[in-house]
């Protein structure tokens, strides 16, 4: 345990939860949303290599949200492709130029009849494996722990199903299967990182919109991306969960977004909720001091 | 201008098809409430017994001991069958757990559990008094805990209105815990016509009633938006209706020694006010969970 277990930058995620030194480097997603084609691969490749079930197997279930009839991150979706319509005067396409400069032409697309085109915006969500999870913090069993790559896994074994991390998550990312009892969510595929391959739904994606790797690296990266999509004029480009000092002092996977978050289903800005816990305990032993005193004020006096 | 446009125009934002940010809670009505009901019921009869004890009281000592024994068993039921794997109760006890107050919580509810019983059965049986009477103490330590620490429980999620009420809902539970002694208190002085012990229960109404309806009063005098489902909607309600029952039980209550029929009244009123205000919490956290803008309209508002 250091100064900043429950709140603000983390440098060594696993040695603050008690991985010796020498383990190994914490692993992460960044996902570029701006070269997202929403092939689903990932949520595919996902249900595949994890066995999810699909209780609803047997039913059409369309949801009428574009092409997105997953809906949501859930016990039985790890991946989840989000797809947004957005009606906007011009579309921009990205392109490279000879020397290899990314350059931005309008598009010639079409436009409907109020002279208005369609933007489509394409983001893969996953777990975040937050430096500070609220899941984690708030499990009673001990059933969510970190790994030695600094991610964040639930043991079926251990899970009794209290459902206390489904209402911790500040991104409604893990839940709870109510056929099965348990709470589950996004492993990184810890089977795939502990035989040295990475997760099912980077190694699937083909454009590399997912990419797994060391966490410090890809930070880089994702900087030398964003600088280049401001350079060519995507102002409205923004790294989202990269931030060690944010509110879940960074995320293991982080996103690269073109809009704000909240139009991609993500909160704004999350706080993770033991932050604030001292706090809860001190207005709790106030209260408790309360109930105390209440009995001892009606039980005071003379018997009537 | 017309009168339309007077209204200051419904905020703005974006969401993804309007859908929930978050997930709504897993947690069930009636289990929730019902649990957070005789827990802190079991917590404050447990401090009454002893209370009674040091003040001469023997027939509220046995009302506190047995109470306090049977609302914790039966609120320790509610909560086993929330769980998705009720065989697996137990793992609750493999680890102590400071980040959590499900942990801390587990470990007071069965600590509380055992002591309430040995203190109920000492005073049922007649047996092993000494013992009955220093489990009985232990209970007057973890009582007033076990009603406190759902508060935390409920305000360490990313709930917003529950989370933003981390400073009321601990005093609205400990308020709710002594009028539902109270009106166990209330109910078996009438219901066994023995009065003598009437004016303590009288009193714990009072003081609870003032405790809870001020946290109440708290939660409604709030302006920030993630209070929002504490004054409208089936949360705002019920909230209303909680306070109305808890402050005419309280005040009914003072007939208890002439009226048999108001000092039953007083006791529906007290418990029914408790529990309505505690699925008046549940059903606000739901509903701020449920819809998006709580999550992005108060996360925006951080600079």
């Amino acid at each position: 345990m250091t100064s900043n277990s429950l709140y603000g930058p983390l440098e060594d995620v696993s040695g603050d939860a008690g991985y010796v030194a020498g383990h190994p480097e914490r692993v992460g997603f960044f996902t570029d949303t701006s070269v997202c084609i929403g092939c689903k691969a990932c949520e595919v490749a996902c249900k595949e290599w994890n066995g999810l079930p699909d209780p609803d197997a047997d039913l059409l279930k369309l949801t009428g949200m574009s092409y997105d009839n997953t809906a949501e991150l859930g016990s039985n979706a790890w991946r989840h492709v989000a797809f947004i319509e957005q009606a906007v005067p011009q579309v921009s396409v990205l392109s490279r130029d000879g020397a290899g400069q990314l350059i931005i032409s309008a598009s010639a697309g079409d436009t409907d009849d109020s002279g208005q085109a369609t933007r489509w915006l394409m983001a893969s969500d996953v777990c975040k494996h937050c430096t500070h999870a609220g899941c984690l913090d708030v499990c009673p069993t001990g059933a969510l722990v970190r790994t030695e790559f600094g991610t964040v896994i639930v043991q079926p074994d251990v899970c009794n199903g209290c459902a206390y991390c489904v209402s911790a998550c500040p991104f409604g990312v893990i839940d709870r299967r109510e056929d099965d009892g348990r709470a589950w969510k996004c492993t990184m595929c810890y089977d795939r990182l502990r035989g040295g391959l990475e997760p099912a739904c980077a190694k699937a994606c083909p454009t590399d919109s997912i990419q797994f790797g060391r966490l410090d690296e890809l930070r880089v990266t994702a900087q030398a991306r964003l600088a280049e999509l401001h350079e060519a004029g995507i102002t409205q480009a923004r790294l989202y969960g990269a931030d060690p000092e944010d509110g879940i002092g960074g995320a293991g996977a982080f996103f690269l977004l073109l809009d704000e978050p909240q139009v991609y289903g993500l909160p704004p800005d999350p706080v993770v909720t033991t932050r604030d816990l001292p706090a809860m305990w001190r207005w709790a032993g106030l209260a408790a001091g309360a109930l105390a005193a209440g009995v001892a004020v009606a039980f005071a006096g003379r018997r009537a | 201008m017309s009168a339309e446009q007077l209204q200051v125009p419904a905020a703005q934002f974006e969401s993804y098809y309007g859908r929930p940010i978050l997930k709504v809670t897993r947690w069930r009505e009636p289990h929730l409430p019902a649990y957070l009901f005789l827990g802190e019921l079991s917590g404050a009869a447990a401090v009454m017994g002893v209370a009674a004890g040091a003040t001469g009281r023997p027939g509220l000592v046995r009302t506190g001991r047995v109470v306090a024994a049977a609302a914790a068993a039966a609120g320790a039921a509610f909560l086993t069958a929330e769980l998705g794997r009720p065989e697996r109760f137990l793992h609750m006890l493999r680890v102590a757990k400071l980040t959590s107050p499900m942990s801390i919580g587990s470990w007071i509810l069965v600590s509380h559990s055992a002591l309430t019983s040995a203190a109920a059965a000492s005073s049922v049986t007649g047996l092993l008094g000494p013992l009955g009477t220093a489990a009985a103490a232990g209970s007057a330590v973890t009582g007033p805990l076990l009603a406190a620490y759902p508060g935390v429980l409920l305000a360490n999620t990313a709930v917003p209105a529950w989370h933003s009420s981390y400073r009321e809902l601990p005093l609205l539970f400990t308020g709710g815990a002594l009028t539902a002694a109270a009106a166990a208190g209330l109910a078996v002085a009438a219901l066994t016509g023995d009065q003598a012990d009437v004016s303590p229960s009288q009193r714990l109404a009072l003081a609870g009633a003032a405790l809870e309806c001020g946290a109440e009063f708290m939660l409604e005098r709030r302006s920030d938006l993630v209070a929002e489902p504490y004054h409208t909607g089936e949360g705002g309600k019920l909230l209303k209706y909680a306070r109305a029952a808890t402050m005419s039980g309280a005040l009914l209550g003072l007939a208890a020694r002439r009226s048999r029929a108001a000092a039953l009244a007083s006791a529906a009123l007290l418990a029914g006010g408790g529990l309505a205000a505690k699925f008046a919490v549940h059903r606000a956290g739901v509903e701020s969970a449920r819809d998006p803008k709580y999550v992005v309209q108060s996360q925006a508002a951080n600079p």
